[in-house]
């Protein structure tokens, strides 16, 4: 459990790295090797704190607890295992909910600094984040159906036992309902532009502006978080293969591996997709997500039909 | 007698104490008595509800305090629940009060005084009565008292009136809705107290039963406030006094939820499938567009009852669920989902009062509801600011909040629900969860607005710029609500056992379902649990783990303060901040086709060129679609018929002597054709 937040917070940057790799060969730019953002976020650490005249507590205290948040995510997810000492604990609508206190505390940061940019970053990123709350939580319903619970060891180490369950109807619309939600909720393409520059267009960005320093460190590192804390999320969902069903050091250490390889793939095929995708107008992200809705109730039909119970 | 007992009648002598207080006594002092008695009948009030949930039944005829039925009160664990909710409230409310009445807004007058005591008294004893003449007099007497509160500032703003008058037509709508009901089901039963008619609702005609179930349906979730009758909510709450609003909506409107599980679960004895489906549809419904309408909301305590309607829309999914499972026979789920609905009706209690008692400090402070003229107030107010943020973590329901633990469980009946047979629930559950769902998410983004816009920020009116901190008997009644969110949030585990009784006393013996085990809730026929404190814990290590990393990694220098950088733009104004409406903005194009806001420019050009501007006015504004579509036609044609009927009123003697004489021979020859 330790180990799998360790993984997550020293593998996040490199995943953002990777992506960043993949999009800059694609684009035929030499890039700036994978380990760019952990060389960035360390100079960020070192410079001296600063805070914006006028800012409260929140503020401050949101790169914290979005951190903070990712981090408890990481430790009850099933990522490399299974059976750890708090899989109990594992409730896949908590987990939505954790995720949600750190968007939330982060909106809440940007409109403290009362300027434009921060208040318009939190209203464009609550009303994302409202949205995607249904279609996330439907998701959840059709996965958790065939198991019967809603814990997520046992939602995996079901699909672990039966791999045709991930392949079924219900299986695939909630996959792709689920990884709409996930590029929505991350902030990449075509939802948001991670490495916009162009303050109009900006959801995200907009929001943590007015950050710097050791601050913005977290800021940064969080976001890398949660995109690989969900990468992760997705394949133990629906390619849970090889994942760790037992404490012994040999099957961890298989899981560990797995999971680093099917994440790395996913995070390179998600790169080369966002090369040739565009941002799609801030109006017209309703209509996407309208449509991973409506695909999240299929699954939920699919699921509930296909299952005859 | 028993513990219940002596505390209702304690609670009786407290009230009728304060009321005289409240009435004699001058100003300084009466405020201050009335305020002190009203919270110790709250505490009463709770007492009695602690105890009755704890097991304790108590029941009480009074032959001669009503002419020919006499009083029949009785106290179980359901009634225990809802009387223990109402008096925690009307403790907290009573000590804020004592700050609030006396900071000179025209509330510490004797009507106010007098007539709060016993709308409190009446919110406890309600949930007791077990007759149906006991039952009406003590609802109508609530019903009159809130009225009498609710217009107590008419003479500092017009808009309280119209509020009145809806409130008072309303709820004496619903008042004839409970009556034709009730009387109905008390002459099939052929009895009037709660114990007939639970004998005698068995033998009923399946019509008789509908009949009853509707119409005193609808009058209770009137009372509730749920769409499409909800008109008087959003009205009434807010030009209430704040702890009166805090009253309404934390304690009052449970009672229309009470009411629907007293009639439809324990004295109908549960019913088709369709009632529970109505309810839990009017539920979803309210829960959708009660949050959509508080996201557009600007004005804050309107944006707090648009919530209470989200809210209780939310407790009645679950009433309706616990009713659709036990119709289809599965009494552990029903039991469940009655526990959902009853701990949130429990959750939002608090967080609510706390939500409006903070709104109450911002008012008392400013003299302002406006969010867009707040801002910058937890520099200038950092107790109240802080409250609130408590209060609106419950609000949003997300962890460690204390509104979370009602959702997850009524989340877990449903996604669990789909195993009970038939393709209506196939249908309908997924939509609940999708609205519960959706109305989660809509609620963060409120929430966030309503703590971002108006507390955080910089102040955008001279008013918010004076603000000064509450007295402190104030901050000390929503530090009582404060405690209740963090318990309620911590340790749900706690309730179980009490929810468990309620659910047996709402007539569904389903067997033990919760437990707590102190600190966690777990649940018995499906396996889940949760653990809130351990979630609380993880997130507090993890926040004391990455502070300790990031101070160990960086350069140990002190934070130093630096200009806004704002993208270069330099020294933003307090005008150029986001407000409450621009917040809402993207929301509300989003949902454009459901809430067809009305907008309207107005240029004026010089009277030289059409092309000079002189002046431009931009008007903006979302009504609300429901009552314009339900209830401006029916007005219009009762106003029209008034009209039409004036000209009857010719102001001749003889005319109208002229109508007394046909309606007599009218009245005659109906007469003489019915014998």
């Amino acid at each position: 459990m330790a180990a799998q937040v360790v993984v997550v917070v020293a593998g996040a940057p490199l995943l953002a790295g990777l992506m960043r790799q993949v999009r800059a060969r694609m684009e035929g730019r030499a890039g700036a090797g994978v380990r760019q953002p952990w060389r960035d976020l360390r100079k960020l650490l070192r410079k001296e704190p600063v805070t914006p005249v006028g800012t409260g507590p929140a503020f401050r205290v949101a790169p914290l607890l979005l951190v903070a948040t990712t981090a408890v995510v990481a430790a009850l997810l099933p990522l490399v295992s299974t059976d750890t000492p708090v899989s109990g604990r594992a409730d896949l609508i908590v987990v939505v909910a954790l995720l949600a206190l750190g968007t939330v505390a982060l909106a809440l940061a940007g409109l403290d600094t009362g300027t434009a940019f921060g208040g318009m970053g939190a209203s464009r990123e609550m009303t994302v984040a409202a949205l995607v709350e249904p279609t996330i939580l439907l998701a959840v319903f059709a996965l958790s159906i065939p198991s019967g619970s809603t814990n997520l060891a046992a939602i995996v180490s079901g699909a672990a036992d039966d791999p045709a369950r991930s392949a079924s109807p219900a299986g695939l619309l909630a996959i792709a309902a689920l990884a709409v939600a996930v590029l929505a909720e991350t902030g990449r393409l075509p939802v948001d532009n991670p490495s916009t520059h162009l303050e109009l267009t900006m959801i995200h960005e907009a929001m943590v502006l007015e950050y710097a320093g050791p601050d913005l460190a977290l800021v940064e590192l969080g976001a890398q978080m949660r995109l690989a804390v969900l990468l992760g999320l997705l394949t133990s969902l629906f390619a849970p293969w090889g994942i760790a069903t037992t404490a012994t050091w040999a099957a961890l250490a298989v899981g560990l591996a797995l999971l680093v390889v099917k994440v790395t793939l996913l995070g390179a095929v998600l790169a080369a997709a966002e090369v040739f995708w565009a941002k799609v107008r801030l109006f017209r992200v309703p209509e996407l997500l309208a449509g991973s809705f409506l695909l999240a109730l299929l699954a939920v039909a699919a699921s509930f039909f296909l299952n005859g119970r | 007698m028993s513990a219940v007992g002596a505390a209702l009648t304690a609670a009786a002598v407290l009230a009728a104490v304060a009321a005289a207080a409240g009435t004699w006594l001058p100003a300084r002092a009466r405020v201050t008595l009335a305020g002190v008695c009203t919270a110790g009948l709250g505490a009463a009030g709770l007492t009695a509800g602690v105890a009755a949930l704890g097991g304790q039944s108590w029941s009480a005829d009074l032959p001669d305090l009503l002419p020919l039925a006499g009083a029949h009160l009785a106290v179980d664990a359901l009634s225990g629940l809802f009387m223990a909710v109402a008096g925690a409230v009307v403790l907290a409310v009573g000590v804020y009060g004592i700050g609030y009445a006396g900071g000179g807004h025209g509330l510490s007058g004797r009507g106010v005084q007098a007539v709060l005591p016993v709308f409190a008294l009446t919110l406890i004893l309600v949930p007791a009565a077990a007759s149906v003449s006991t039952f009406l007099v003590l609802w109508e007497l609530m019903a009159l008292t809130s009225l009498a509160l609710v217009v107590a500032e008419h003479r500092e703003r017009g808009s309280v009136r119209e509020a009145g008058l809806w409130y008072a037509v309303m709820t004496h709508l619903g008042l004839v809705l409970l009556l034709v009901g009730l009387a109905w089901f008390a002459a099939e039963a052929g009895g009037e107290t709660f114990t007939a008619l639970r004998a005698g609702a068995a033998g009923m005609s399946p019509a008789a039963r509908d009949t009853v179930f509707v119409a005193a349906g609808l009058g209770f979730a009137s009372k509730a406030g749920m769409v499409p009758l909800h008109a008087w909510l959003p009205r009434a709450h807010p030009e209430a006094p704040s702890h009166v609003s805090a009253l309404m909506s934390a304690a009052m409107v449970n009672l229309g939820v009470y009411g629907i599980v007293r009639l439809g679960l324990d004295l109908l004895g549960g019913g088709p499938r369709w009632w529970w489906w109505l309810v839990l549809g009017t539920g979803a419904l309210s829960a959708v567009y009660g949050i959509l309408q508080a996201a557009m909301a600007s004005d804050l305590k309107r944006l707090l009852a648009w919530s209470t309607s989200e809210n209780l829309g939310l407790v009645l999914v679950g009433v309706g669920a616990a009713g659709m499972f036990n119709a289809a026979g599965d009494r552990p789920l029903a039991v469940l989902a009655l526990a959902a609905a009853l701990l949130h009706t429990v959750n939002h209690a608090a967080f609510k009062a706390l939500l409006f008692c903070a709104a109450g400090s911002v008012l008392h402070a400013t003299g302002l509801r406006d969010l867009d003229r707040l801002g910058g107030l937890r520099a200038r107010m950092p107790v109240t600011a802080g409250l609130f943020a408590l209060a609106a973590l419950g609000a949003v329901a997300l962890p460690p909040g204390n509104g979370f633990t009602g959702e997850w469980l009524l989340l877990q009946t449903l996604i669990h629900g789909l195993a009970v047979p038939g393709v209506s629930t196939a249908i309908m559950l997924p939509v609940a969860v999708a609205a519960i769902a959706l109305s989660a998410g809509l609620a963060a983004a409120v929430f966030v607005k309503a703590l971002g816009v108006g507390f955080f920020a910089r102040p955008r009116s001279p008013q918010a710029e004076r603000a000064r901190e509450s007295p402190p008997t104030m901050l000390a009644g929503m530090g009582l609500l404060a405690l209740a969110c963090a318990a309620l949030a911590l340790a749900p585990g706690a309730l179980a056992p009490g929810l468990d009784r309620a659910a047996a006393a709402a007539g569904l013996s389903g067997g033990r379902q919760l437990s707590g085990g102190g600190l966690r809730l777990s649940l018995h026929q499906v396996s889940a649990s949760l653990w809130p404190l351990w979630t609380a814990g993880a997130l507090a290590v993890a926040l004391a783990a990455v502070l300790a990393l990031t101070r160990a990694a960086g350069r140990r220098e002190r934070r130093g303060q630096a200009r806004l950088w704002d993208c270069g733009g330099g020294a933003p104004t307090p005008r150029m901040a986001y407000t409450a409406t621009s917040f809402a903005e993207p929301l509300q194009r989003v949902f454009d086709d459901v809430l067809a806001p009305e907008q309207d420019v107005d240029i004026t050009p010089v009277r030289e060129s059409a092309y000079l501007v002189e002046r431009v006015r931009f008007q903006h504004r979302v009504p609300d679609r429901i009552e314009h579509r339900l209830y401006r036609p029916v007005l219009s044609a009762l106003t029209g018929l008034g009209t039409a009927a004036r000209r009857l009123a010719a102001g001749s003697v003889h005319t109208y002597l002229g109508y007394g004489f046909c309606a007599v021979v009218v009245l005659l020859v109906v007469l003489a054709v019915i014998q």
